[in-house]
């Protein structure tokens, strides 16, 4: 099939970028997205171009490392999958596909479609862990029951692979969706709930010193997440907060 | 001299650690203040090992290549995590699982290497589920277990098919804790070029910052290499793009010496290569072999018509199936060790039974999983009279539950409906048993470098079992390091601050700066990929499930040709102080292109079949591998010789005394 690629070029994180314009004559249908994009690069190198940066890694949307916005859209038009799980037989021979890199005050570009997500990382940093020493003696892991559908819950939560496609969804840039999700692991857990107070006041203090915005409840964040995590996360976080603060 | 001192502690087998720990010279606080340590990976193994070494006391310098060490290969592991629990009361043990792992293992791994490891599994459990890990539960609240390939007991805890995700967040949560106190030093997008060996000992290394392109040098009183498997070799593989094995050989290069590198797993359940331009391979779950049966069709002119789309798989009636390892491996079933079971999806296709366009392919098959699961479910509930339908959609409810996420991967790419037709699957590369050689303190050939998880040799032998490399990264990692490397350590408390302005420094720096410059200055014609897809295909054909002599020798061969080849012509783009990932990627491939001959040297000098490692030339009449234990019970460890070509073996000799050496068997 026939594609037209806009794809924003962008030297570095100082210069300006814009959209450049690629015709592909020749997509295979059952190639992936990145696939798509390998092969493009391979004709830009042999022609002595550069080729288009763009993260990715497991490919196997697990690792959360690509972070495409294709046509308006985090992670392209599928539900529930990233970026390197997408395939070109959901396009139509002639479209016209724009891809650009997430784009929000927290995530500065690199490089073209490569942006800096380290503000997640420092957010995790937070507080975004239960305070047990991994050199130590715990107890058994069977002393504590949980009941199955708290550990469900908190696994939902759990999966979160950090891409940051909510905050690129969001109109806010708001990062609420990544952050209650990890609350809400832990919160929801009896191991985590011993510092469920002052993980949730860390937490949103450095989300909101990266530059995050906040939420006003649209929900862009839930239908666009890769994972597919639920909005009801953020009302635990709410809650959380609100009992912090009392 | 022998420099193949394994340092297995004296003692019965099962009071080794303990003496061993308790022989350990500490180190006092505020001595570990002054003492740094460089961690290279943040896997598994690397990421538990820098949390551990960090909350210990000592300065922690952390590095990964990806943007954040979240992202490590360890997250896309599915199935689940061994401990010797024995939760299940199935008679299970820490002897059992030291057993299985030596016999999965076919006898080339070391003996008190594996029972530490089967030892201070229960210990991974606990400590993750202090740490917040969501691992399934039974509805009274206890933790679930399932069973994995090669065993018969179910010691497996997982998290729906992304254990190694839920794994790898609880260690990226220490290591956060450990970054906020400000005693891991994280380096995100940074790739190690080089070790720097001052007066032989490691003492540092040479990083350079994929951003900026600038090169860093970093000093330390110990380095530990925890940069994964060389499955890329293959090119198509289940590895993420990024898997490298520069680290390790860069240390190999060095004087580490690198043990039975033709070890490598071959998994049998990958999604089958689609197209052209697949870039890597996707895993299903060995824990689907826990519910899925694998078949080809029994007559090869049903197997045609699949290959043609004349028929479907639903259209075979079940006494035209072919459940071949039911049929093979009676006591094991679909349930094999992996080695075996791609062994015999290859012997089915290559006899021309395979079931995709390809003809490389087998059938995993759910459809009677889901009755059994359907009809369990409604007996619980209460449902009477349950028809069909109802019992369907119960059973598929069951086996998302389990599954979900898998089923939806294997959807979204092949555009096929796992609960309503069988999927297809074909064996892939997928982990290196092979790495670093190192002794029972984890610590390589040169003294202050040390190996963990996937990186080393040590545990696995020669074959792998489902669920022990999440297992051994994380004993490695959290359990077995921070207690040996401070008996090293120790000697070094008055050393002070390691200088990175010495002549060693200089030199590693303008190494690496060379071998950049030559790269990005060929003008060549050819981009990076097309190098290592050729070093794919040689891999693959000669190299991958059968080995014979004369394959292995025209491997070499055109190993050699091709590392020529790719440095006179490969086009790299750009310049070398920018994000570059041609730059990046070349430099990797070119360290491949070494290791890929000394694969095939190692392959060829095994002149036996053990585990993965299958010579034609050496099988029993039943076509299993056939071991020589007079001439192979041995670790093969190279040693780097000057330039890649040149390598002198070292054996380190394999003594079992607590198990009895057999033939494999699990028919």
């Amino acid at each position: 099939m026939k594609l037209t690629l806009k794809i924003w070029r962008q030297k570095n994180r100082k210069e300006k970028g814009s959209l450049v314009e690629y015709r592909l004559e020749n997509v295979n249908p059952d190639d992936s997205f990145l696939e798509m994009l390998d092969s493009l690069n391979y004709d830009l190198i042999v022609k002595g171009a550069s080729p288009v940066a763009f993260d990715h890694d497991c490919r196997e949307g697990i690792c959360g490392m690509c972070s495409l916005f294709i046509n308006g859209r985090p992670h392209g038009p599928d539900r529930g999958i990233a970026t390197c799980e997408l395939h070109m037989r959901r396009f139509n021979d002639g479209d016209t596909v724009f891809v650009e890199p997430f784009r929000a005050k927290a995530f500065p570009i690199i490089k073209d479609l490569v942006i800096d997500r380290s503000s997640f990382d420092r957010v995790q940093q937070a507080g975004g862990y239960i305070s047990v020493n991994t050199s130590g003696n715990p107890q058994d892991a069977n002393t504590v029951p949980i009941e199955k559908t708290i550990a469900e819950a908190a696994f939902d939560s759990a999966t979160c692979i950090g891409c940051g496609a909510c905050v690129a969804a969001c109109k806010n840039a708001s990062a609420m969706l990544f952050v209650s999700a990890k609350i809400s692991q832990l919160a929801l857990l009896p191991q985590g709930k011993v510092e469920a107070q002052s993980r949730v006041a860390n937490m949103v203090k450095q989300m909101d010193e990266e530059g995050f915005g906040n939420c006003t409840n649209t929900g862009a964040c839930e239908v666009e997440c890769p994972k597919e995590i639920s909005l009801t996360n953020i009302a635990r976080m709410n809650r959380e907060y609100f009992k912090a603060s009392m | 001299m022998n420099r193949l001192d394994a340092k297995i502690p004296d003692g019965p087998l099962n009071e080794k650690w303990t003496n061993h720990k308790n022989r350990l010279n500490l180190i006092s606080p505020a001595n570990k203040r002054t003492l740094d340590i460089i961690v290279v990976g943040t896997g598994l193994a690397g990421g538990s090992a820098a949390a551990t070494l960090a909350e210990l006391g000592y300065n922690v310098k952390s590095f990964c290549f990806q943007d954040s060490p979240r992202r490590a290969h360890s997250v896309a592991a599915q199935g689940g995590i061994n401990a010797a629990k024995n939760y299940q009361g199935d008679g299970d043990s820490v002897y059992r699982l030291f057993y299985d792992t030596i016999k999965g293992g076919d006898y080339r791994s070391r003996e008190a290497n594996v029972y530490r490891l089967a030892e201070v599994s229960s210990n991974i459990i606990d400590q993750c589920v202090a740490q917040g890990v969501p691992f399934a539960r039974e509805y009274g609240g206890l933790l679930e277990n399932r069973s994995f390939g090669g065993v018969q007991v179910s010691r497996t805890f997982y998290a729906k098919g992304q254990t190694g995700q839920q794994l790898l967040l609880g260690v990226y949560a220490a290591m956060n804790r450990q970054i906020g106190r400000g005693k891991i030093q994280m380096f995100n997008r940074h790739e190690m070029m080089d070790i720097v060996l001052v007066d032989g000992k490691a003492r540092g290394i040479i990083s350079r910052n994929l951003i900026s392109g600038a090169k860093e040098r970093h000093s330390a009183h110990a380095v530990v290499i925890a940069s994964g498997g060389y499955g890329n070799l293959f090119y198509l593989s289940t590895y993420a793009m990024g898997s490298n094995a520069s680290a390790a050989w860069k240390a190999h290069r060095k004087g580490a010496f690198l043990a039975n590198p033709c070890f490598n797993q071959i998994h049998p359940t990958a999604i089958p290569v689609g197209g052209p331009n697949q870039s890597k391979l996707t895993l299903m779950s060995e824990s689907l072999r826990n519910d899925g049966r694998i078949w080809v069709p029994r007559k090869l002119e049903d197997a045609k018509a699949i290959r043609e789309g004349k028929k479907k798989p639903i259209d075979i009636p079940d006494k035209d199936r072919d459940y071949y390892l039911e049929r093979q491996y009676p006591a094991f079933g679909n349930l094999v060790p992996r080695d075996v079971a791609s062994r015999a999806a290859k012997e089915r296709c290559d006899a021309g039974y395979g079931v995709n366009v390809t003809g490389q392919a087998v059938f995993l098959d759910f459809a009677s999983a889901i009755h059994r699961s359907g009809k369990e479910k409604a007996q619980v509930t209460g449902l009477k009279n349950v028809d069909d339908a109802t019992r369907q959609r119960l059973g598929k409810q069951v086996i998302k539950q389990k599954y979900g996420n898998l089923f939806q991967m294997y959807h979204k790419i092949v555009d096929q409906d796992p609960y309503e037709t069988p999927m297809k699957i074909y064996p892939t590369t997928h982990y290196t048993m092979g790495g670093l050689w190192v002794d029972y303190n984890l610590m390589t050939t040169v003294p202050g470098l040390f190996a963990v998880g996937e990186a080393n040799f040590s545990d696995h032998g020669a074959n792998r079992l489902g669920a022990s490399a999440l297992m051994q990264g994380l004993a490695d990692g959290y359990f077995i390091l921070p207690y040996t490397i401070g008996d090293y350590l120790s000697e070094d408390i008055g050393t002070g601050k390691i200088s990175t302005t010495s002549i060693e420094f200089k030199e590693a720096e303008s190494m690496v700066s060379k071998t950049i410059d030559r790269l990005i200055k060929n003008k060549g014609s050819y981009p990076v990929d097309y190098f290592h897809k050729k070093l794919g295909t040689i891999m693959w054909q000669y190299c991958g499930i059968n080995r014979y002599k004369s394959g292995l020798e025209t491997a070499m061969q055109e190993i050699r040709a091709l590392r020529k080849d790719f440095w006179t012509n490969v086009t790299i783009p750009g310049t070398a102080n920018e994000f570059n990932e041609e730059l990046a990627k070349a430099g990797r491939l070119a360290d491949f292109l070494e290791l890929a001959e000394l694969y095939a040297k190692d392959a060829l000098s095994r002149e036996e079949s053990c585990g993965a490692h299958y010579r034609e030339e050496h099988r029993t009449p039943d076509g299993e591998a056939m071991r020589d234990d007079e001439n192979y019970a041995h670790v093969a460890a190279w040693e780097y010789i000057e330039k890649p070509g040149i390598w002198k073996l070292h054996k380190e000799e394999l003594v079992y005394k607590s198990i009895a050496v057999k033939q494999r068997s699990y028919k």
